[in-house]
């Protein structure tokens, strides 16, 4: 059983898919249930890794090697390492909220419970894969159900936005399949674990200058360009606002709350280690990127009407974070110089993997909601005075907007300080200009507050606007629950990861 | 193994007795057919189980035929081959099953049919230039008929002119091949005996005949420029016939190029290796860029083929073990998803619709009005994106890294080739099967007066086989490139991967 | 050279047998045929044809390959052997189809006209002196002349015998004219001692004015270009079986009587176009006629839109490839050039065949009366299916390894190094012009719905076996060329 929790891990929903797609004719609340219940096997199972999961241990547990394609020397190698472990968390935790989120969408509940299962064990199969050629089944599988939940069940933009989201995903992706070609042409291998030692020692570098001329770099800027892609790193975000703003929210959530995730997950496992050399060259631009994204994301955030997108910028802005934690330690002088700095800035970037992922679906949750009573209507302007109509509502809304601002004692706030403490260390500069972001980010989610929960009722407050009940309690309570534990007790969750981060402080992963 | 030849005698005798049958009833004409196909398909995949790779051809026949010139009847079989053997009857398997709502000449359709697929078993299987050429040409004329017959529109231009280009290809080849055993001294056409003499060619020679050989394989296997009979033919034939001329017909090209041009003239590839890389690059991108742009289904198919084959041309030019490994998976890999693509196209689509344009399709929803053939479109489509766990990956990921070995900047143009290959799939995808999504959820707007017949079991028959032969290839790839790996071990191809870049 | 009585009769028994036919046939019609239908004068006549052509290939075999005859008169070599069998072969079946399908006026005179210049063929075949060369040569255009104008009832026959027999009597001036400079200048009329004497002298403007003139008249047999203009119009106007023993035995027989005369006899004055430069002689000529006659006739034949014309300019396409292998001959001998002529006579024949039945019922000029042909008669569609795509060299039909086998023979002359093997590879190409227009022809028989008012097509029983054997001849000729190719494996 031990053997193969991973794959049980990973497969369960697919499973679950399967059964879903067979069971033609049964009434819709059984598929519903079936659905709910493989979503849930993700959290259980990720509780019993947790349960056995040495925290002091840096190299992966639960290890599943099996040779699988001789001629391009894959195997079937799977594995959990503390970052790993606290997105398969957040992905247990995402998914059945999300799930729960489309609980009313009355028609082919069947088709849209096997694509959230889809979408689900894709997710959990490139947080576990330690292959590049399974990782990237995973990776570029999640796309299609992504794609299939916006296009049927999306706004009236949809199509076009799903189009968009695949062929940006997909033309990255291509990009970084031509760079592994490039690594399997000149090492043989394509296991992420094999790798890494070649790159730390500088072999893998060394193979691929022998090409010549621009190339190495080439492979590096790939790689780079799948990854930023689908994080999305600025300015390769033009997808993301209007995928996230047309999707139904259950996608929406899902998209923001684990799929971006990948992307970042993605830099840490595979760009990182595989191209030190290069990363560390190239940061000090990259940073800049990053700050782009903090600054204009919040800034593009501040001029949006629409909520939906509103909060879509908001996700570039905090998962740029993300990125320009990592860059910054990238840029370092040399690994290891400022550990305490750099420490800070890589258990921030996790943490804020984590915390915005739970964040921004609540977010986008609340928004569901509002989008469901007000019959579509969901602009800045079309809202006032919903406190006193829906004063619960209202109050989990503003828990997880101020979660997503950095208030202290929610768990928000953790991940920035953290991050914020490491770049102030690493390059001070763009952690004062991303201060920017910081305060932009006030601005319209305070904004947002204000328009939306005060002032006059207007549009859809102006009549009865139900408060929160049923179904969505169990969504919301526990994201909210969540976001007040990690904010009082952070360690909960740094303690997986700590030792990691600090041995990757010392020598990168 | 030694069964093999038998898949062109079966083919043959089917041919005849499905004529016969179907002058008596169609359904008996049907079953023959695919009894045939199953037959030969069987005796495939039993060669396989038993076939131990060796580096080399394997003799099955080898008898004298034409003693006056040196022709031998010599079939023999590699990894190679025995992958594009099992392709032909799991093509010929799913085709038929795909015609069998064929209602007009039953027997004559099957027997052109089967005849065409002899013809390609033994183009797969010869080891004599001579034995290749004549089942090669005996492939192309039964297509002119199954075309012009049986196909829809243009279908006597499209078929005059898809029969045209082929035999354009096979004059060229004529001509190469018996340049090369005039050079040779006439002392026989064996593939291996005419290496041997190519030896001894002064360069300028290899050149020319390689060029001759290339180019008229080439224009079969959708060579840019010479691609422009792929789209119109395909898209002119009926259902069994696209799949086949995609999945199958095609891949005479690819193959000849390989085991004629490359393997018996090494100088010249090398000579023209680069020439062939840029043509090939240019198809995939061009190709992809208009199949982005058209208005009718079949067409987007049929550019999408000869973007694919773009790619079976790039492995090919890329010339290593690496490189052409992954041609031939892809020749495998694009006959199994393009055949699937025709068939949702032209079979479950066409059939039920009477149209093809995406405009009118697009007001339909299709996605509901045949869920299966949606579902089989998605992941026809999936496979042919080239996304991972269809067979198109390993296929496509193999001919990266081996290009990558050639050349870099090869590999780069490849990749874009990819993004566009993904466009262009995923807008066909949205217009045609969920074109009426945009506004309403599924199930929500009344569309009854679309009322269209349900797909029957031999569509889903045909539909899941090659959906599994994809699947499994896609995650077992092994099964075939331990068979088509050491078919690259020999000698001769050994000597044609050395002489190139 | 002492003359050898016995061993003429012997040798030229198989004639002998024809014209016995012919004249019985004349007779027996003559005594009984009288008050009976034209369609049983025709069987009658068709069996004691089709009796005398029996017995010929019987003495033809007993006689075997005996060589010289006469003091070198006749020479039954190989080829002569090979020749008269594949003659005696295209005449039956000629004569069967005639009986089944086509049924002239007056049969037992076609019976005895077809015999006697089938008579004319089997002496070509192996005549080895000018003299007889040049008689049986006009035997056999005198009976084809009769035979192109038989149908006495329509004006394009009576045109066509006419313009052929102006040609014909032209291109035999010539002929005769050439033969007397070449006994001027060599002193004698025995190909052998013509040879010894050619290979003495040089190149004589005298000499090549002789040689094109014997040019000339051997492409107005063998309906090359430039000298094909009879082509069209005869096969057109003919009747159809007249057409297919014009198209068939007489240019099996013609490629032979000049194959000989060319090599065996002015062989010396050959030329070269091997390399890149020329050498003076008849070869030059035969290349460019061969060039002309591969272009006009594949080009010609693409604006065809009748099928008779169609087939005519196809001739003319075959011819120019048939060179080819006349060109090969030194070096790969007969072979190649006898089974192209062999196997493109039966196909000819029996595509002829087919529209002499078809016009049995209904028109067929155009290419578009064989419209439907495969529900109007689909044992014909199918003959013919075999029969065009053997014309157009599709493997595994016979017609296919004949254009093979000649080019192969011919690049291996000399590869690419001259002009022959560029004219090769032309050839090769143009058969892909080729196959645009046997499809046609095809498109209309297979693909085509028929007109409405066109009948059924009923195929008399000996037609039928006519053309199914032709078909399986092309097949198994195709399939097991040495058959033939045996024949020649001797000569040098």
């Amino acid at each position: 059983m031990n053997a193969h929790l991973l794959s049980l891990l990973v497969f369960t929903p697919w499973i679950g898919a399967a059964i879903l797609a067979l069971l033609r004719g049964a009434r819709p609340n059984v598929h519903r249930v079936v659905a709910l219940l493989f979503s849930l096997s993700t959290l259980v199972l990720a509780a019993i890794l947790w349960r056995g999961f040495d925290s002091t241990v840096t190299a992966p547990q639960f290890v599943e090697d099996h040779p699988w394609i001789a001629s391009l020397n894959v195997h079937y190698h799977l594995g959990l390492d503390g970052m790993s472990l606290v997105l398969v968390l957040l992905t247990g935790i995402v998914s059945p909220a999300a799930l729960l989120a489309s609980w009313r969408q009355h028609h082919h509940s069947r088709l849209l419970g096997a694509l959230f299962l889809l979408l689900q064990g894709a997710a959990l199969g490139v947080f576990v894969a330690l292959d590049f050629f399974h990782w990237f089944v995973f990776w570029e599988l999640s796309l299609f159900p992504a794609f299939f939940l916006i296009k049927f069940w999306g706004g009236p933009g949809a199509t076009r936005a799903a189009y968009q989201f695949v062929i940006y995903t997909i033309g990255g992706s291509a990009f970084m399949l031509l760079a592994f070609a490039a690594i399997f042409a000149t090492t043989g291998t394509l296991d992420f674990s094999q790798l890494a030692p070649l790159a730390a020692s500088g072999e893998l570098g060394r193979k691929l200058a022998a090409v010549g001329g621009w190339w190495p770099h080439a492979v590096f800027l790939g790689v780079f360009l799948g990854l930023a892609v689908k994080v999305p790193l600025w300015p390769f975000h033009t997808w993301l606002p209007p995928a996230y703003a047309e999707a139904p929210t259950g996608a929406s959530m899902f998209l923001t709350g684990v799929m971006s995730k990948m992307g970042v997950y993605g830099f840490l496992r595979i760009l990182w280690p595989l191209f030190p050399a290069d990363l560390h060259r190239a940061a000090p631009c990259l940073i800049w990127l990053a700050v782009a994204g903090v600054v204009l994301g919040a800034f593009a955030a501040m001029r949006q009407t629409d909520l939906k997108r509103m909060i879509a910028y908001s996700s570039v802005n905090h998962l740029s974070y993300c990125l320009l934690a990592l860059f910054a330690v990238a840029a370092a002088t040399a690994p290891g110089t400022r550990p305490e700095s750099t420490v800070a800035a890589l258990s921030g970037t996790i943490f804020q993997m984590f915390n915005h992922g739970i964040s921004a679906a609540a977010l986008f949750f609340c928004l569901g909601i509002l989008e469901a009573r007000a019959d579509g209507a969901r602009g800045l302007n079309d809202f006032g005075g919903l406190r006193a109509a829906a004063p619960i509502f209202a109050g989990l809304t503003g828990i997880a907007m101020f979660s997503s601002l950095g208030l202290p004692g929610l768990n928000g706030f953790v991940g920035e300080f953290l991050i914020f403490r490491g770049v102030f260390g690493l390059a001070p500069w763009a952690a004062a200009i991303s201060c920017l972001g910081l305060l932009a980010t006030a601005i319209f989610l305070l904004t947002f507050w204000q328009r939306v929960f005060h002032g006059p009722r207007l549009g859809a407050a102006r009549g009865a606007f139900a408060d929160v009940h049923g179904a969505e309690y169990v969504v919301l309570v526990p994201l909210v629950a969540l976001m007040f534990l990690l904010g009082i007790l952070p360690q909960l969750l740094a303690g997986i990861f700590n030792p990691l981060v600090t041995a990757w402080a010392v020598h990168l992963p | 193994m030694n069964a093999l030849p038998c898949t062109i005698y079966v083919s043959f005798a089917g041919a005849v007795l499905a004529w016969l049958a179907g002058l008596r009833s169609a359904a008996a004409a049907r079953w023959v057919a695919l009894i045939t196909a199953l037959t030969g398909f069987g005796l495939a995949l039993h060669a396989g189980a038993g076939f131990t790779p060796r580096a080399g051809l394997q003799d099955l026949v080898n008898v004298p035929w034409i003693a006056e010139i040196g022709v031998r009847y010599h079939l023999a079989a590699d990894g190679i081959s025995l992958t594009l053997v099992v392709l032909t009857g799991l093509a010929a398997t799913a085709g038929i099953l795909f015609s069998w709502n064929i209602e007009q000449r039953v027997g004559e359709f099957f027997a052109l049919y089967l005849a065409l697929i002899g013809g390609v078993y033994g183009v797969f299987l010869s080891a004599d230039a001579f034995v290749l050429f004549v089942f090669y040409e005996i492939a192309i004329v039964p297509k002119y008929f199954l075309i012009a017959n049986w196909g829809s529109t243009n279908r006597e231009y499209g078929a005059m002119k898809l029969v045209l280009y082929s035999f354009v290809g096979s004059a060229l080849v004529l001509a190469g091949i018996l340049w090369a055993y005039a050079a040779g001294g006439g002392q026989g056409f064996g593939l291996g005996e005419l290496a041997a003499a190519a030896t001894h060619f002064d360069h300028a020679q290899q050149v020319g005949m390689f060029a001759l050989v290339f180019l008229g394989f080439g224009i079969l296997a959708g060579l840019f420029p010479f691609h422009t009979w792929a789209p119109t033919g395909h898209v002119a034939a009926p259902t069994a016939a696209s799949m086949l001329l995609a999945g199958v017909v095609m891949k005479l090209g690819a193959y000849g190029c390989l085991r004629v041009a490359m393997a018996l003239f090494p100088a010249g590839l090398a000579f023209w290796q680069t020439t062939i890389a840029t043509l090939a690059i240019i198809g995939i991108i061009y190709a992809g860029l208009v199949a982005l742009v058209q208005e009718d289904f079949k067409f987007v198919i049929g550019y999408s083929s000869v973007s694919h084959m773009g790619f079976v041309l790039l492995g090919l030019a890329a010339a290593n073990a690496r490189a052409v490994g992954g041609a031939v998976l892809q020749m495998f890999s694009h006959g199994v998803v393009a055949g699937l693509l025709f068939a949702v196209v032209g079979r479950m689509v066409y059939d039920r619709t009477h149209t093809r344009r995406l405009a009118d399709l697009r007001a339909m929803p299709l996605h509901r009005l045949l869920p299966f053939a949606a579902l089989t479109f998605v992941l026809a489509g999936m496979a042919s994106m080239g996304m991972p766990g269809f067979s198109g990956f390993p296929a496509e990921l193999t001919i990266l890294i081996g290009a990558w070995k050639a050349s870099p900047l090869w590999t780069l143009f490849a990749a874009v080739g990819i993004l566009v290959a993904a466009a262009f799939t995923l807008r066909v995808m949205q217009l045609s099967f969920f074109g009426t999504t945009d506004r309403s959820a599924p199930h929500s707007a009344p569309h009854s007066i679309h009322v269209l017949p349900p797909i029957t079991w031999a569509e889903r028959a045909g539909a899941l086989l090659l959906i599994g032969a994809t699947v499994y290839v896609g995650l077992k790839p092994d099964v075939l490139l331990d068979w088509i790996t050491p078919a690259l071990q020999s000698p001769v191809m050994q000597a044609v991967f050395g002489g190139a870049r | 050279m002492t003359p050898n009585f016995a061993g003429l009769f012997h040798a030229l028994l198989p004639e002998a047998a024809l014209v016995l036919g012919a004249l019985v046939a004349l007779a027996i019609d003559l005594a009984f045929g009288r008050g009976r239908t034209d369609a049983e004068r025709m069987q009658l006549s068709a069996v004691i044809g089709t009796f005398a052509l029996f017995l010929a290939v019987y003495h033809t075999l007993a006689a075997g390959v005996s060589g010289p005859v006469f003091g070198g008169v006749l020479t039954i070599d190989p080829l002569a052997m090979a020749t008269r069998l594949g003659v005696l072969v295209l005449a039956e079946l000629t004569l069967v189809i005639s009986s089944g399908s086509a049924r002239p006026r007056n049969p037992a005179e076609y019976v005895a006209v077809l015999l006697f210049a089938t008579t004319g063929f089997l002496v070509m075949a192996a005549a080895q002196q000018l003299l007889l060369a040049f008689l049986a040569l006009e035997l056999a255009s005198l009976s084809l002349y009769v035979l192109a104008g038989f149908d006495k009832t329509r004006p394009e026959c009576a045109e066509a015998a006419l313009k052929y027999f102006l040609l014909g009597g032209m291109s035999a001036a010539f002929l005769l004219f050439g033969f007397s400079l070449l006994y001027g200048l060599t002193g004698s009329i025995e190909l052998p001692i013509i040879a010894r004497q050619l290979s003495a002298q040089p190149l004589t403007p005298l000499l090549v004015v002789a040689l094109v003139m014997v040019m000339v008249a051997f492409g107005f047999k063998a309906a090359a270009a430039p000298f094909h203009l009879w082509a069209p119009d005869v096969y057109q106007g003919a009747p159809p079986t007249s057409a297919a023993l014009i198209a068939s035995a007489s240019k099996l027989a013609g490629f032979t009587l000049f194959a000989r005369l060319l090599w065996s006899g002015f062989g010396a004055a050959a030329g070269s176009i091997a390399q890149s430069y020329v050498l003076p002689g008849w070869l030059p000529v035969v290349a460019a006629v061969s060039l002309a006659s591969l272009l006009i006739g594949n080009f010609g034949a693409l604006a065809q839109t009748n099928v008779r014309r169609l087939l005519a300019y196809s001739a003319i396409a075959h011819a120019g490839a048939m060179l080819l292998g006349l060109m090969a001959a030194r070096r790969a001998g007969m072979g190649p050039l006898f089974y192209y002529a062999a196997t493109y006579g039966l196909a000819t024949v029996g595509a002829f065949g087919v529209i002499a039945t078809v016009a049995q019922t209904g028109p067929c000029e155009r290419i578009t009366d064989l419209a439907g042909l495969h529900r109007r008669s689909p044992l014909l569609a199918l003959c013919l299916f075999v029969f065009v795509l053997s014309l157009a060299g599709i493997p595994p039909l016979a017609g296919f390894f004949g254009k093979f086998n000649v080019f192969a023979a011919a690049l291996q002359i000399n590869g690419l190094g001259g002009y022959i093997g560029w004219l090769t590879i032309l050839a090769i190409l143009l058969s892909a012009v080729g196959l645009y227009y046997y499809l046609i022809v095809l498109k209309q028989a297979i693909v085509a719905p028929p007109a409405k008012e066109a009948p059924p097509i009923s195929v008399s029983p000996e037609t039928a076996v006519a053309l199914i054997l032709t078909a399986a001849l092309l097949i198994v000729l195709g399939l097991f060329p040495s058959v033939i190719l045996r024949l020649f494996a001797v000569t040098p």
